[in-house]
Parts: C-alpha cells; sequence; structure tokens
C-alpha cells in the first residue's frame, strides 16, 4: 500500500509525532510504501536542526532525518506554516532577507500542494494531529 | 488528472480563533482548489463559530478571515456541510451563520446556498463517503 502521512503537531509537546514516525516505520518495516511525509501547523517544527533535547530522551528531529536517509523518505514542510514558525532553508533565507538556516537534514520545504497532491497519488493518507 | 478525482473533506472542528488551525484549514483548502478534485467542507463541533455572521476581531488583534469563506464559491468550493446538532447544542441557528452563495454553471449561474444543514448520522454517512478526510 501507499501510505502518505501528514503530522500536524509539534515534537516533544505533542505524541502526534512520535505516532507518524512509529507508523511511518512499522509501514516500512512490513513492506509499504511511503510517498511523502507533510509537515504542518506547528509539525514544521519537527524539521528544524537546533533541536537540542536531553541525552536521555528521542532525538526526535534525528530520528525523522535518518529514517528519511535510510528509506529515501520524501519529508516536506509546509513553507506558510514554516515561515511563521521560523523553519528556513538556504533559499528562504535569502528570498526573506535572514542571516540564518535551520532546517534539517532530509527535510525540503515546499508548497501546500504537496499535500494536495499526497492525497491525490497515494492509497492512504494518514493524519496525525490533535 | 481528470482520471483521478477523488473526493477529498476537510473537517473543521475548532473556533476560528484561539488556535491557528481553521486559518490554516482554510489556506489548505484554497491551494487545494486549483488541484480539480471533488472537494467539500464540514463545520462541526466548535467549528460551527467560524461561520457565524458578524465577526470582530479588533479586541484580540488577529486578522478576521471570515470574509475568506464568502470568496470559496469562486474557487469552486460550493459544499459546505454543518451539523445541526452541533449548532443546536452551541444555542446557534442556520441565521446566525454568514449567507454563503456559489453561482450555478451548470443552472445558468443562479445563485446557490453553499451551506448545507445535515444531521450527525448524515454527516457521518457523507464522512464515509470520502477518499480524504483532512481534519483540523
Amino acid at each position: 500500500m501507499k501510505f502518505a502521512i501528514q503530522v500536524n503537531e509539534g515534537p516533544y509537546q505533542h505524541q502526534a509525532t512520535d505516532s507518524a514516525y512509529q507508523f511511518a516505520k512499522a509501514a516500512l518495516e512490513a513492506g509499504h510504501e511511503i510517498m511523502r511525509v507533510f509537515f504542518y501547523h506547528d509539525g514544521v517544527n519537527n524539521g528544524t536542526n537546533l533541536t537540542t533535547p536531553p541525552q536521555d530522551d528521542r532525538n526526535i528531529v534525528k530520528r525523522w532525518s535518518e529514517l528519511a536517509k535510510t528509506h529515501s523518505l520524501d519529508l516536506v514542510v509546509c513553507v506558510a506554516a514554516a515561515q511563521r514558525r521560523g523553519i528556513v532553508d538556504e533559499g528562504e533565507m535569502q528570498r526573506n532577507g535572514k542571516d540564518a538556516q535551520n532546517i534539517a537534514d532530509g527535510f525540503r520545504i515546499s508548497g501546500l500542494g504537496q499535500l494536495i497532491e499526497a492525497g491525490v497519488q497515494s492509497d492512504r493518507l494518514v493524519v496525525f494531529g490533535d | 488528472m481528470s482520471e483521478n478525482i477523488k473526493k477529498f473533506m476537510y473537517l473543521n472542528r475548532r473556533a476560528p480563533y484561539g488556535t491557528i488551525y481553521a486559518w490554516e484549514s482554510l489556506e489548505v483548502v484554497l491551494i487545494g482548489a486549483a488541484f480539480d478534485q471533488d472537494v467539500s467542507l464540514a463545520f462541526l463541533d466548535d467549528g460551527v463559530y467560524q461561520l457565524v455572521k458578524g465577526q470582530d476581531t479588533s479586541g484580540v488583534d488577529m486578522k478576521n478571515f471570515s470574509p475568506t469563506y464568502q470568496a470559496l464559491g469562486d474557487y469552486d468550493v460550493t459544499k459546505l456541510y454543518v451539523e445541526k446538532e452541533s449548532l443546536e447544542e452551541r444555542g446557534l441557528t442556520i441565521d446566525d451563520l454568514m449567507p454563503l452563495t456559489y453561482e450555478d454553471e451548470d443552472d445558468d449561474w443562479a445563485e446557490k446556498d453553499s451551506i448545507r444543514l445535515v444531521s450527525r448520522a448524515e454527516l457521518a454517512d457523507i464522512m464515509d463517503d470520502q477518499d480524504i478526510l483532512f481534519s483540523f
């Protein structure tokens, strides 16, 4: 089965992001395809490389990056939601005159069309949120 | 893309202000309208407050985005289901909501109501019929 995943809540604050990760991992291990993970609302905070959790806790951002690397996952952060919340890549940094970027490895910033397209092209869109 | 039209429903369950869900949901609807899918919106729970007329946000320094709902008809988003029980539980009737209309191109551009009042049971059936449910 071809899944798309939407994550609507921020890391640590809410379990939605943990559940989404565990679902994605389990689906991949069972041989399914994850065609895209789309981060929206505060979910965009999953994509900042400035995260520094305590050492005895899970590193949610790094966990996504590693999963993306292992399985060539497409991790997409919504540009409009990211701009509001300060998630910035090289292009956004230049376009908006910022002096830093913080997008984590394996993530890319793109538009909401990527979410709709994921709905159109997948067999199932699974939403994790409140 | 016409060979692959899916039924997309956006569930709006939260009050318009207080959290950003309602506004960012509307942003998805507006972008999604360009994809030529079969789109509908559902308003239930506190989400029915999103359509209440006469919204005034001047006291809380937030953008009043309620006029955007009136533009949905121009985006061919013409099916707005409002759950009757959610209205009643909050002491509201359909007369408390903004009049939202669209022009029906298949009926000589007649102006028609976009809001369709449905019962909880009817909405459950409509939801069951969808391919994609976005919950905001």
